[in-house]
């Protein structure tokens, strides 16, 4: 997909993109084989535009209208076009005031930028959402893996899935009944290991996740809470 | 949760797909959104200026105007938009509050203005944004404080009724112009202040000589005469400490302010004076006592506000003055130093020791340079000069500070003043709009009562005239007499003479009532007979049931105990005759009036206006038989107030 970018100086890198907070920090993926100098010429208002509403009713599985009200509200917090880590922690965490959404909007942050660019652009929001929201239980399942594999090796083990717990206990915040305990996550993930670690190597795979949620009504039951949300 | 967010909601409710796995137990369902409303745009319509937006922009508010229900209630159906009457200026400011989620404050904007709006719409100002919160709580009490002010003042100009003697005579002190006796005070007070800083500086002055050929100053010359006025100065003085000591609120703090202490001191040396006159050795002690009586100059800040000023400006710059004063010293201090050990070697230098030399020092620090002492060696000129440049310098800094904070403080009290005379003005002019307005008040009052006698005598050709007032204006007045009904008082303007005659007034009944309800009376009453008297008795059952309120007591008019000059000049006032074209049929006779407020109804009924009886006639026009027997002491007829046909007056009285 053809991507627009506009900027006001006529500095373009064919490197790394930049990008301008929409705050009005500035901020940049950091590189390697820039000058400052360069660097202060191209810190420019960067907008990205995405192109062909069409494009993107095709490749999703969200109306144009709906398509509008997403791209209304995304514009609406991130007026450059594009979403950067620090924002979408902080949109996230708007949502869960009392406790620390940003570990888990990390991770999010992660599993939304496909591309790994330390942005994220709309069209990969809407993909991203169009799975979530409309896509078969097979692509959730699998974009579900993709968040859990911290570090896209193609396995969860224990450790990544602790911090996801982790990070999810995070979100409650520390004024919960019952109280946390320390070794509550580890047990929640010795649970979730128990059950999808089918061939017990410690590390679950894809197929093992697939196969284990399937087998689970409520798994299969949860994922189907959120079709309306559009 | 911010607002602007609430778009990301459906992104937040996919993301928890991720805890799905994780999670052990069912989920609960989802809400079910009921109203699958596609997103709409609405419009609101502010004083003409559309505005439009989606209508989940502003749902994302529920608790304010625009977000709730409550909106539906300015929802225009013809139109199909929702109506504000409102500004659109500030709306501007609210919509976007509803679209990114800060609130700002334009600098433009009048605060109270803003205030309204916002309360208006349901926003708390709390959440103005960071940008504007600052100016907005700026002036925001910079608007509290002209309201404490104005009330404050309001307070003051208040009589209050129960104040003691020594709180009036405290509040005499303190405000010399709420009285003339205050202002007479003050100024005598003044005068002698000056007047004996006068004699103490005269007393001085050499005044010719006597035979010995030698100078007498004028204090030893007429010493008697200095003596006298001293004295009298100090009487003057001592009065006034121990009446203001009476009349203070509180004595322990009076005796502890500057100004007391200011008083004791300008007139103790006398009283030491008189005391120790005999004893030669504390005469000394006794001539340097008197040098205290210059302080009688510091009573001249109770007359003049900018000493005030100045003297709280000093108060409020005591640190920069100290820091002054501090790196002064340090100065001083150094190039003293300096300058004794560089002139040491100079034979007859004047600079025998270092604080001998601070006063070189001072003297060239303030660029004075008297040249009574001055350096002789080179190191001493070197230094010497380092020291006055550098004199300049360290003066220089602290004073702008000090110039700043007094200003500050003077155009605030010049403000203060200034908004106390503008807002007398505004007074002035307000209690002329209202006596205006209760003027057309009482005008249309009138009108409205011929209106009504005319359409109860069912001439419509006349209705005309009295249209002048606006439906708005007779709305108003209606309103207005229902109050007058209700209480059975009426209004009056204000007329001294007048305001005097309320008072004595036990019926509560006025004149306008009485005439209105004669018309009333007269007007709903065709057949009643307009001759002669009617009895008393129909009199009363009428009065009566007209007002019930009225007294029983109709055998004396309501205001006969009124005075003759009253009522005369009443009648002057209140003469209301709307020329009519012709009068024949009137004549002078009082008890005609009857007839002529009458029948003068149906003949003059066709094109010619009316002419009312006069109101102010102690004995209303006709319906009493006191009237008839009891000639006004004032009646150059009250008929004869019909001016001659054909001109069209139109004379109001204001009664």
């Amino acid at each position: 997909m053809k991507v627009g970018i506009f900027t006001t100086w006529s500095f373009v890198t064919t490197h790394t993109q930049r990008f301008l907070i929409p705050q009005g920090r500035t901020s940049f993926v950091p590189l390697t084989t820039r000058d400052k100098i360069e660097d202060e010429l191209e810190m420019t208002m960067v907008c990205h535009r995405p192109e062909g509403l069409e494009q993107l009713e095709a490749q999703t599985n969200f109306s144009k209208r709906e398509l509008q009200v997403l791209y209304r509200g995304f514009k609406n917090e991130c007026p450059s076009g594009v979403v950067n880590e620090e924002t979408f922690k902080q949109i996230y965490s708007q949502f869960f005031p009392h406790g620390d959404a940003s570990m888990y909007a990390h991770y999010l942050f992660n599993a939304f930028d496909t591309t790994q660019t330390g942005s994220v652009k709309f069209e990969d929001f809407v993909t991203a959402l169009s799975i979530l929201l409309r896509g078969t239980v097979h692509e959730k399942l699998r974009w579900t893996f993709n968040l859990y594999d911290i570090n896209k090796d193609g396995y969860i083990n224990k450790e990544e899935m602790i911090d996801i717990v982790k990070a999810i206990y995070d979100m409650m915040g520390k004024y919960t009944y019952p109280v946390l305990k320390d070794d509550t996550p580890r047990q929640h993930v010795d649970v979730f290991f128990q059950k999808m670690d089918k061939n017990k190597d410690g590390v679950v795979t894809l197929d093992e996740f697939l196969e284990s949620c399937q087998e689970d009504d409520n798994i299969m039951r949860s994922l189907q809470l959120f079709e309306n949300v559009m | 949760m911010a607002a602007g967010v609430a778009a990301w909601l459906p992104f937040a409710r996919a993301a928890a797909i991720g805890w799905m796995p994780v999670a052990n137990c069912p989920m609960p369902l989802a809400p079910a959104d009921k109203n699958k409303r596609q997103d709409e745009l609405i419009i609101l319509n502010v004083s003409g200026r559309r505005f439009q937006t989606w209508r989940t922009t502003l749902e994302r508010y529920p608790d304010t105007l625009l977000g709730s229900t409550e909106k539906e209630f300015f929802f225009n159906e013809d139109t199909k938009e929702y109506f504000f009457d409102r500004d659109p200026e500030v709306f501007r400011c609210v919509l976007n509050f509803y679209r990114t989620g800060k609130l700002h404050y334009p600098r433009y904007e009048c605060i109270s203005a803003y205030d309204d709006e916002l309360a208006f719409y349901g926003i708390l100002p709390e959440i103005i944004g960071d940008c504007c919160y600052e100016e907005y709580k700026d002036r925001k009490r910079e608007n509290a404080e002209r309201l404490m002010d104005d009330n404050d003042s309001e307070n003051n100009q208040e009589s209050l009724p129960s104040l003691s003697f020594r709180q009036t005579m405290w509040r005499a002190f303190e405000n010399p112009h709420t009285s003339t006796l205050a202002l007479v005070f003050y100024y005598v007070t003044g005068f002698f202040i000056a007047v004996s800083v006068i004699t103490n500086v005269v007393e001085t002055v050499p005044c010719g000589t006597v035979p010995g050929n030698k100078e007498l100053p004028c204090g030893e010359r007429y010493a008697v005469a200095f003596f006298c006025l001293d004295t009298a100065c100090v009487m003057i003085f001592t009065v006034e400490y121990l009446l203001r000591l009476f009349a203070a609120p509180s004595r322990y703090r009076f005796i502890r302010s500057v100004m007391s202490i200011i008083d004791v001191v300008a007139i103790m040396p006398y009283y030491i004076g008189l005391v120790m006159t005999d004893n030669e050795d504390v005469s000394g002690a006794f001539v340097t006592l008197r040098v205290f009586r210059v302080f009688r100059i510091f009573k001249f800040s109770r007359h003049s506000q900018g000493l005030r000023i100045l003297g709280y400006t000093l108060k409020s710059c005591a640190s920069e003055l100290g820091f002054l004063l501090f790196s002064l010293t340090m100065a001083i201090i150094i190039f003293a130093t300096v300058m004794f050990y560089a002139e040491k070697g100079s034979s007859a230098s004047k600079f025998t020791s270092i604080p001998a030399s601070f006063w070189y020092t001072i003297v060239t620090m303030t660029t004075l340079g008297y040249g009574d002492m001055v350096p002789k060696t080179i190191a001493g000129k070197i230094f010497g000069s380092i020291c006055s440049l550098s004199g300049v310098l360290v003066i220089a800094l602290p004073v702008p500070v000090i110039v700043s904070n007094f200003s500050r403080i003077y155009h605030q009290n010049q403000r203060a003043d200034k908004r106390r005379a503008q807002k007398k003005a505004r007074l002035a002019r307000i209690r002329v709009a209202k006596t205006g307005s209760s003027n057309a008040y009482l005008h249309s009052k009138r009108n409205g009562l011929l209106n009504e006698a005319l359409e109860m005598t069912g001439s419509p050709e006349d209705e005309h005239m009295t249209k002048t007032t606006s439906l708005i204006e007779s709305q108003h007045h209606h309103l207005l007499h229902c109050l007058e009904k209700t209480t059975g008082l009426s209004y009056l303007v204000d007329d001294p003479l007048l305001s005097v005659r309320t008072s004595t007034i036990k019926n509560h009944e006025f004149i306008d009532e009485q005439m209105f309800e004669q018309n009333c009376m007269e007007s709903s009453m065709q057949n009643y007979p307009s001759t002669r008297s009617p009895s008393l008795s129909s009199h009363q059952g009428l009065t009566t049931s007209c007002c019930s309120r009225r007294s029983k007591k109709t055998t004396h008019l309501p205001n006969s105990n009124l005075p003759a000059t009253r009522l005369r000049s009443m009648q002057e006032l209140s003469t209301i005759h709307i020329q009519g074209s012709e009068q024949p049929s009137l004549t002078t006779s009082r008890s005609s009036l009857n007839l002529k407020a009458d029948d003068g109804l149906r003949p003059n009924c066709k094109g010619s206006q009316i002419t009312t009886a006069i109101i102010s006639i102690p004995t209303p026009p006709a319906l009493t038989p006191e009237g008839e027997s009891r000639p006004p002491p004032c009646s150059p007829g009250p008929t004869t107030n019909i001016p001659p046909i054909g001109s069209n007056i139109v004379k109001v009285s204001a009664l």
